[in-house]
Formats: C-alpha cells, structure tokens, sequence
C-alpha cells in the first residue's frame, strides 16, 4: 500500500505539473476568449453577456472578409513563394553537400530564430525605403525608383524573412530522410535528374514539405509586424484589425470573433494539409 | 559539365538565398555604427553614438533588466515544466496521452497576436495583468515545448534498462531520478534554461499586450519601430543578438560535447 501511493505520488509529481500549468494558462485562456465573443461592451466596458451580436457585426462587415481574403491570400501565396525558392536550395543542402558544411549550413539558418524579428523588419525597411539602398543601386545602375515599402510586396518580404529558414530547414530534414536507393535505382533506369526530382524525390518527400509549407502558412497568416512596418498597413490583415479592434477601440468581444475565425481558419488549414499530405499513406 | 555547372548555378542560388536571410541581420550591425540619421549607402562616419544614446537612456536599461528577470525566471519554470512533460512521455504510457502531448506541444503554433489578446483578457480578469510577473507567465506557456522537445531528445538517447538497473539495485524511484535520469539529462536541462531564456529575450507580441507599462526590451523597441526613425534599434539589435548568439553557441557546445561523451559511457 505504501509502495503504491508513494508511487503514485512520483508519477504525479512529474505528471500533473505541466499538464495544470497548460490547461491553466493555455486552454483556459483560449476556451475564455471564446466565452469572450459572445460578451457586450458598455461604457467601454466589457460585461459578461450571451449576444450573438458581435459575430453578427463582425460577418457583416465587408471590411472583414476584404480582410480575411488579403491574409489569406497572402499566407497562401508566401508558403508557395517560400516552397518554391527553398527547394532548390533544400536540395543543394541535402544531396551535394558534405556532411561538415551541411552541419555548418544548417546551423547558420537556426541563427536568425535567435536575432529580433523586429530589427530585421527595420533593417528590411532601410532596404526598401523609397530612398533606401535598393532604390539608390537601382538609380545608380540607370533604373527609375521602385515602390517596394508599403505595398504587398513588402509585406510578402517580411514574411519571407520569419518564415524561410525554417521552411529550408524542414524540407532538408525530410529529404535527408529520403531512401537514396530509390534515387540511385531512378538514376540507374535513365531517369533524367529532373525527372528524378519530379517522380522520385518530391513525392517521397511529400510530408515534409508539406509540413514546411504550412508553418510557413501559419506564420504569416499571424504576423502583424510585417504588414504593418513593411505592407505600410495598406492591406489591413486580421491580426492588424485584432490590434486596432483591442489596443485602440477597446472592442474586446469583437477582436475575440476575429481571433477565433483565425483560429478556426487555421485548424481547418492544418487538418486538409496533413489529410493531403498523408493521402495514400498507411 | 553539364552536371559540374548545375551544382555550382545550385551554389550560388544557395548563397543567394543565405544572402536574403542574412543581409537584414548583417546590415543592421554595420548600420549600428553609422553616424547618420536617416541610414543610406554610401556609409558615413563610423560612430558609436547610437550606442551611447541606447546606454543613456533610462527606459532601456529599466527594460533589459526587466527582460533579464522575465528571461531567467522563465528558463527555470519552462526547463522544470519541459523536464517533467518529457519524462512522462519517457516513461508512462496511458490513455489520452496525445492529448497530453498535444497541450505540452501546441502553443507555438497559435499565432502570437492571439496568445497575447487570450492572455491579456485573462489575466487581466484574475488580477495578473500589466506586470512582470505577467509576461513570465506568458512566456513559460510558450517556452515549455522547446524545453519539453530538447529533454525528451536527450531520454531517447538513455538506454531504458539504465533506470531499471538501478532500481533491481535497490535505488528508489527518486533516487533513481536523482542519481541516473537527472545527471544524464543535464546536459539537455542547461541548454534548455539557455534556449528558453533566448526565446524569451526576443519574444515582443505577447509581451506587448499583456506587459502593460511594464516593457520589456523588445516591447520597447517595437515602440522605437512606432516612433520616428532611428537607428538606435540597430544599437540595442546588435546588443541583444551577441547576448542570445552567447546563450545559443553555450547551449550548442554544452549538447555536443556530452552527446558525444555518450557513446563512451555506454
């Protein structure tokens, strides 16, 4: 009996701490701002209250769904985009490169993770200032000045800069799981090498790049640094309108709607893109 | 040839794509020691006064000391909390253990913007908002998985008869923890307290909505991005990088030489 509880008592120890601590502060806040969107606002005050009426005022808005097409949009275009232009470099890293330089690589792309975002996004505003180094290269070399602050562009570049390295570092991880021999036996049957990347290592590669795409997804569909201080807030995303509706209307239930649409969006987004990306298997 | 020259276009798109990801970081720090105002090619003089003007400025330094708590207390918490988390995934099975997974797993998938509003309301509701203690509580909800994710990486190293051996030794389930799981996960718990405490350093959304007037350096130079132009950003970036490349390059060294202290202990 002793032996039992005091085991009991060593499980629980390591068991419950986490556990409490999440639900407590994790779940509990999320499901609350849940209960949140269903609450009114009086004086500036918010009071518990069951109204549909700021899901009603939120849906009604075309501002809203303008809104949420851009983010969308956006989110989806950039994990294309970053897809894209990681794979060849993915691929450079994965199957030319030599196992010390591969090391160093990839260690230099965890690098940014641990420098500000927000000075990045400054630095990136120094670039594409309408008088900013690019524009001074590009009127040096005879080229007219190019808008590329505060327009979609800028937007899309920072978020590139969040979320690229860790696209590049999660298609490298699957690709270097791939089974060589398959792409030995694909060479071996005169499979051209694009034609082998194609057939042989996209597919097997599936899950992982899928994966990346979607952080990438995710990301950017919740940044609001990016298209504020480089998209110049010309598009007003969903985290921009959860800003503008909290910090400056003090309209809490119906910052709490868009929240959870957001959320719900992204739920939604994960659970096709791992059906689509397990698809045929097991 | 035809194959020679495809790997070297591959390298030097690989360079080009390094170059996007670096050229923002590296420029800041050049642009730190630039003495003008409005930052632009070509360079002018070197200086150091945006660092003098981060040094002497009161609201700075009250914020990186503020960071610092809030950095080292959430180490702790979300090291203690990831330890536990992975051990029990180390070691029981049981049903809705993915459950169990999921919440030591998810929130750093939910977006920052979110976790702030959730956080803000909530803690605003149990009389925990607008302080220090707030943004701690906060960070340690996001910091426990990559603690949770770099522990239960070390476990799987253990050889699972270790921790039985000691107990057909006579060793309690404590003393075993004490003796056997804890001495080989140290070096996994150190470089979590120092991966946690450079996640937390850099983390500005939550922050900002739940720290009230109570900034944090991060928050603070999200308010400097706000404000007019100045390259005191670059000054206080700079500062903080070296600071959290220190924390990350420790923790690297740390991982590395015990994991392959590993192979010789076996």
């Amino acid at each position: 009996m002793g032996l039992i509880s005091n085991r009991s008592i060593f499980s629980a120890f390591f068991s419950f701490p986490p556990l409490i601590y999440q639900l407590a502060f994790f779940v509990f806040p999320l499901f609350f701002l849940l209960v949140l969107s269903f609450w009114s606002v009086k004086f500036y005050r918010v009071q518990p209250d069951f109204t549909f009426s700021n899901w009603l005022y939120i849906f009604e808005k075309g501002y809203f769904w303008k809104s949420y097409g851009w983010t969308f949009s956006l989110a989806a275009m950039t994990s294309i985009i970053a897809s894209v232009i990681a794979f060849p470099a993915s691929y450079y890293i994965s199957f030319k490169l030599s196992e010390n330089i591969k090391r160093i690589v990839l260690l230099s792309l965890i690098v940014p993770f641990f420098t500000s975002y927000l000075v990045r996004i400054y630095s990136w505003q120094v670039f594409l200032n309408d008088n900013g180094i690019i524009n001074a290269a590009l009127d040096y070399i005879g080229v007219g000045a190019v808008a590329m602050i505060n327009t979609k562009l800028g937007s899309v570049i920072g978020y590139l800069t969040l979320s690229l390295p860790l696209v590049i570092l999660l298609q490298v991880f699957s690709l270097s799981n791939i089974d060589r021999n398959l792409v030995e036996a694909a060479h071996n049957l005169k499979c051209s090498p694009l034609k082998t990347i194609f057939l042989v290592v996209i597919p097997a590669a599936r899950v992982g790049l899928v994966l990346a795409a979607l952080f990438c997804f995710i990301l950017s569909f919740g940044d609001f640094v990016s298209p504020i201080y480089l998209g110049g807030a010309t598009t007003q995303t969903l985290s921009i309108l959860i800003i503008d509706l909290s910090k400056a209307g003090q309209q809490w239930p119906r910052a709490a709607v868009v929240a959870i649409t957001m959320i719900v969006t992204l739920l939604a987004t994960t659970f096709l893109a791992l059906r689509f990306a397990y698809k045929g298997k097991s | 040839m035809n194959a020679r020259l495809n790997n070297s276009l591959l390298c030097l798109y690989l360079l080009i794509i390094l170059g996007f990801i670096f050229s923002p970081i590296i420029a800041s720090f050049i642009f730190s020691f630039n003495a003008d105002r409005f930052p632009s090619l070509p360079l002018g003089e070197f200086s150091v006064k945006w660092y003098e003007a981060v040094n002497e400025d009161a609201d700075v330094w009250a914020g990186f000391y503020r960071t610092l708590t809030v950095g080292v207390s959430v180490a702790m918490v979300s090291t203690f909390l990831g330890f536990c988390a992975a051990y029990t995934d180390y070691r029981y099975s049981f049903t809705g253990k993915s459950v169990y997974l999921a919440l030591a797993l998810l929130p750093p998938t939910v977006p920052l913007i979110i976790m702030g509003l959730a956080m803000l309301f909530f803690l605003s509701r149990v009389d925990l908002s607008g302080g220090t203690h707030s943004v701690i509580i906060s960070h340690v909800v996001m910091c426990t998985p990559f603690a949770m994710a770099l522990i239960r990486l070390r476990l799987s190293q253990m050889d699972p008869d270790l921790e039985s051996a000691a107990w057909n030794l006579g060793a309690s389930q404590w003393g075993a923890m004490r003796f056997v799981i804890f001495p080989f996960c140290l070096p996994a718990i150190v470089s979590s307290l120092l991966i946690t405490m450079a996640v937390s350093f850099d983390e500005f959304a939550v922050a900002w909505f739940v720290s009230g007037l109570n900034e944090t350096l991060p928050v603070r130079i999200l308010s400097f991005l706000q404000g007019q132009v100045s390259p005191r950003i670059n000054a206080i970036g700079s500062v903080v990088f070296m600071l959290s490349m220190m924390l990350v390059i420790a923790a690297n060294i740390i991982l590395m030489r015990n994991s392959s202290k590993k192979t010789t202990e076996e």
